[in-house]
């Protein structure tokens, strides 16, 4: 008895969670109202299936339970209502299959105004493509991929000269238009999923799958990966920022095509020594760094890395939050770079500058830290020399002391949260993983031994 | 109503095989370790299954832990979270449940079932056994290598299985596709006997159709795993050898960390399919002889034959048959020609027909019977309420479309648990309280199992039903943390951590089950040689628990159906297998 009254609870509790709780797709945000459509379909004839079966479970065991002196019939078949329960079975299972491949062969099927850009993905982020004024993607292959083409183009095809390099996890797509998504990994399995959008599809290395949809609301959406993908798989996000079409030429118009990135100069270190002179009254002549001016040791650290953060400071991507006391004092100082080419000159001058280690000042449990060190590792490198493909900075040699503050800062959302921060949030992701200060004093203790 | 075969109870046709002498062990080491009599394989097999699988079951409770509550357990990092995942699923899957629900109640029913001494090769058997404890201990030994066991998740897909940014990927990686391989070994000396058993080693009179449930559903998931096993196996080489010795089976050019590798035209996707062609039929491996005991537990406990037997039977084998054509059903989003997609939903949707008559057959069986909810019984529709949902929920994976916003998401976890992981756990629990009395001859103690029961069931239940609509949410599977996600409402991580409290307690309340194995071993209430009054061979034999030989002197003779409950014009509500057709037992003749 308590069975059958538990089995309709379970059926009238389930129906009630789906209705009542608060926990449902995301508002859509593309053309693929049709795949929602599918859902409530499939919803309707397997809830009655749902119900129905064990509604009839819960009656049969309440109408036949053991009873003294009872007898069960014996039935050993029943033709007709086989035959009849499998008719409904099959009516109901085409009730769901003929919409799902009908708009399956819509999703099979690009139109033909769709455009065609590019998502890259690689461990542990994302960049993208768009084919310039010619319209046409260039020819790409893994063996060209290096620090210089990270994007892997081939040089010798003229396609590939005006391509819209964008090297960061952000997106934009105009709202309204259909756009076909080629998708390229250069080492393992990806996948490009947008929730509000609906479809998804893996990044094959040695293949190139694609979807397409069409944006039909303004804003940024969050970009997941959903193949695992290694350690960082969870912090492997991005976004896509859907704009009215003008918003969105601007921004396209922002972004250096494939010619205009590998033409660019490696920045002039005679010019950018007098633009050193400001940084050296607190990094110290030799960029070595002082603790007392809480300025951090920038010699030996990658140029990237380092124009990169010059660029967030300038444009108040970091060093705006109110508790990123230090920050707020580098953000003016970066403002005296006038422009892209000014940071790149001051980059190559720290570039000469002589690299030695920093001394250690922080203290804590070195064995302790080289096991948390391991996930770090993966993206710093094993040695913390630091790691062009996964942005990661080098650490080996550096000042402890910042280090500190920066997981700290990481940690509590006061470094890395800035929306136009690309690689700061997955440094966020990494440094929740240290649960308390000894825990950050271990792991820098253990990188001091690097 | 219709003729049916069950019914010539006069008809014995003649036994296929002669007796066989087998060799009697006489010292302890002969009779209990390198046993050849299948019984006790059988309780080798279930031991070692429920030992390993304990160690799955928590790291389960670690990933629940990390999932309920992110950055407070500073053991688990990202790298182990991905090892703890991998190592519980390939545990439960292959070593948990694929050994105990063929090498153990494969081992302990056949032989009994189907009236035969034993199996036909008990030196292959008892080496199958061994086989199959070495893959374990292989598996468990990458705890202990540098790096720890592989983090590439239960499916092992390339190129990241084998590359640095994935946890275990050089010493990990390759103990688990060495023991994989080894299982593999080990499961077809073992599955070759099973099949050749059923085939060759029924008793006089025991035809085909006159098998119960329980052996057409193992027969037929070994004759499946016989199929399927071979891809994972190849898979399994060629990836060691991709790893080793650097070849590009499944790997194309890649930059790995910046850096260049000698790869370049293998096929990440070729895994796939391989890896699939096995991983899908092992669902029913798992399922059909969960699908076969279910059945005959329904059926002893209603006192009710098995409704549409002949119609049970056939679905057993169309969904065998089918179910080696649907395995590109996971791969709908992996980047294969999208076309493959209308092919493999339309297969999948129709495997769903022949799985419908089964659970209809079952719920028609309980009606009009004459239903004791004792422990067995309240599994068994643990079961179907269990199996109902996760199939369901199937049917929104399996139809292409439907399945690209819910794919690689918590739905797809939630859904292949209820259908894969509880519902099969109910059979395996329900058959062990239905068969331990034979097993020991005492009865496991009556209120510890229905505490068990309600426990795990409500609690399983309210583990995973939820969690189907953190998949609707968007919640990936394989997340070490959602942190900060735009679209995820605070009370989406007040979920996960209600669902953590409740798998941690479902999990610990499993201490109460294995107390009960133990002390009804002791002190259980004895139980005789047919406490449920069943029909079929094994509860048939002259000792119980049955000594080596099974059957005594002679073998039964078979000369009737399993399934003759409340025969009409019969005072006892039911009548062996193996009673000859007599004026006491039959009174069909007057109706």
């Amino acid at each position: 008895m308590a069975v059958a009254i538990v089995l309709v609870l379970l059926v009238v509790g389930s129906i009630l969670f789906h209705f009542l709780s608060p926990w449902y797709f995301t508002p859509i945000a593309s053309n693929w109202g049709m795949i929602d459509d599918t859902v409530t379909i499939t919803f309707w004839v397997t809830g009655f299936v749902f119900v129905a079966i064990n509604f009839f479970m819960a009656y049969a065991v309440v109408r036949y339970r053991y009873q003294k002196g009872r007898r069960a019939v014996y039935e050993p078949e029943n033709k007709k209502l086989e035959w009849w329960l499998t008719g409904f079975t099959t009516l109901g299972v085409v009730a769901m299959l003929a919409p799902g491949l009908f708009v399956w062969a819509k999703f099979v099927e690009v139109p033909k105004e769709a455009s065609v850009i590019e998502a890259i993905g690689q461990q542990w982020h994302w960049s993208f493509r768009f084919p310039g004024k010619d319209g046409v993607l260039g020819t790409v292959d893994t063996k060209y991929v290096s620090v210089e083409n990270p994007f892997g183009i081939n040089t010798d095809d003229p396609n590939g000269q005006d391509d819209v390099l964008i090297a960061s996890n952000e997106v934009h797509l105009p709202i309204d238009k259909p756009v076909k998504v080629l998708l390229r990994s250069t080492d393992v399995l990806h996948n490009f999923t947008v929730p509000q959008f609906r479809v998804k599809m893996d990044l094959v290395p040695g293949m190139v799958p694609y979807i397409w949809f069409t944006p039909t609301r303004t804003g940024k959406f969050e970009i997941l990966c959903e193949e695992l993908c290694g350690i960082a798989h969870f912090a492997m996000r991005g976004s896509v920022v859907v704009e009215e079409q003008t918003a969105f030429h601007t921004w396209l118009s922002s972004h250096p095509t494939f010619a205009q990135s590998s033409s660019r100069g490696a920045g002039d270190a005679v010019a950018g020594d007098p633009l050193y002179a400001t940084c050296a009254a607190c990094h110290g002549p030799q960029g070595e760094g002082n603790l007392a001016l809480n300025a951090p040791k920038l010699s030996g650290l990658q140029d990237s890395y380092m124009q990169r953060q010059l660029k967030y400071f300038k444009q108040g991507a970091r060093g705006t939050h109110d508790e990123d006391v230090f920050g707020k004092m580098m953000a003016p100082m970066a403002a005296t770079l006038v422009d892209e080419v000014a940071i790149e000159n001051v980059v190559a001058y720290i570039k000469t500058l002589p690299d030695k280690p920093a001394p250690a000042t922080v203290n804590g449990d070195a064995a302790h830290g080289k096991k948390i060190y391991a996930t770090c590792g993966v993206c710093h490198g094993p040695k913390g020399q630091g790691r062009w493909s996964t942005n990661a900075p080098r650490h080996a040699g550096m000042s402890d002391w910042y280090m500190v503050t920066q997981l700290k800062n990481f940690k509590q959302g006061i470094r890395g949260a800035h929306p136009q921060d690309m690689y700061g949030p997955q440094m966020g992701f990494m440094a929740d993983l240290l649960v308390d200060d000894q825990a950050i004093n271990d792991v820098v203790a253990y990188i001091n031994t690097l | 109503m219709a003729y049916v075969a069950h019914d010539e109870s006069d008809y014995v046709p003649p036994a296929e095989v002669e007796e066989v002498e087998l060799y009697h062990p006489k010292t302890f080491i002969g009779k209990y370790i390198w046993s050849q009599d299948a019984k006790v394989i059988a309780i080798q097999y279930s031991i070692t299954a429920i030992a390993v699988g304990l160690v799955a079951l928590v790291l389960s409770g670690i990933m629940r832990l990390q999932l309920g509550y992110p950055n407070t357990f500073s053991f688990i990092t990202p790298g182990t979270y991905l090892q703890f995942v991998t190592m519980h699923g390939m545990i439960m899957v292959i070593y948990l449940l694929t050994a105990l629900f063929l090498g153990g109640f494969g081992n302990y029913l056949i032989p009994l079932m189907v009236g035969a001494r034993d199996m036909v090769f008990p030196y292959v058997n008892m080496v199958s056994y061994w086989v199959y404890l070495f893959a374990v201990l292989l598996l468990m030994a990458s705890f202990f290598v540098p790096g720890g066991p592989t983090g590439s998740g239960w499916t092992l897909y390339p190129p990241q299985a084998i590359l640095e940014g994935t946890p275990g990927a050089s010493w990990g990686i390759i103990l688990m596709l060495v023991s994989l391989a080894f299982f593999i070994v080990g499961f077809t000396m073992g599955g070759l006997n099973y099949v050749v058993t059923v085939l060759q080693a029924r008793t006089r009179g025991m035809t085909m159709m006159r098998l119960p449930l329980t052996v057409w559903g193992i027969f037929m998931a070994t004759i499946l795993a016989l199929l399927a096993f071979p891809a994972l196996f190849v898979s399994c080489i060629m990836m060691t050898l991709d790893s080793l010795l650097g070849t590009s089976f499944f790997m194309p050019a890649i930059v790995s960390m910046g850096q260049q590798l000698d790869y370049g035209g293998g096929s990440p996707i070729l895994f796939q399919h391989l890896f699939w062609f096995f991983g899908h039929p092992e669902v029913y491996i798992v399922a059909l002889p969960a699908f076969g005991m279910v059945s005959d537990l329904i059926s002893v406990h209603a006192r009710k034959n098995i409704f549409g037997y002949r119609m049970m039977v056939w679905a057993i084998l169309a969904i065998g048959a089918l179910s080696l054509v649907v395995w590109a059903h996971h791969m709908y989003v992996s980047g294969m020609n999208p076309y493959f997609g209308f092919f493999f939903a339309i297969t999948t949707l129709v495997i769903a027909i022949p799985t419908a008559i089964k659970v209809y057959n079952w719920v028609l069986t309980l009606w009009r019977g004459n239903i004791h909810l004792t422990v067995p019984m309240l599994f068994a529709i643990g079961f179907v309420f269990t199996f109902i949902n996760g199939g369901l929920t199937g049917l929104f994976l399996g139809n292409v479309t439907v399945d690209l916003p819910l794919s690689d998401t918590m739905f797809v976890v939630a859904h292949f648990h209820m259908v894969m992981a509880v519902a099969p756990i109910m059979v395996v629990f329900g058959a062990i309280y239905h068969w331990y009395p034979k097993i020991t001859g005492r009865m496991l103690n009556d209120t510890l199992g229905k505490f068990h029961f309600w426990a795990t069931f409500l609690g399983s239940y309210a583990i995973y039903y939820p969690m189907h609509y953190l998949g609707f949410l968007g919640v990936p599977r394989r997340y070490y943390a959602m942190g900060n996600t735009d679209f995820l409402p605070e009370s989406a991580h007040s979920l996960n951590a209600g669902i953590t409290i409740v798998a941690l307690i479902v999990g610990a309340i499993q201490v109460v089950f294995l107390y009960n194995l133990v002390w009804s071993y002791f002190k259980g209430k004895p139980s005789g040689g047919n406490p449920w009054g069943a029909t079929t061979l094994e509860w048939q034999t002259p000792d119980t628990p049955p000594k080596h030989g099974n059957f005594g002197p002679t073998l039964p003779v078979v000369y009737r159906w399993a399934y003759d409950y409340s025969v009409p014009g019969v005072d006892e509500d039911f009548i062996p297998q193996n009673q000859p057709p007599g004026e006491k037992t039959r009174g069909l003749e007057e109706t």
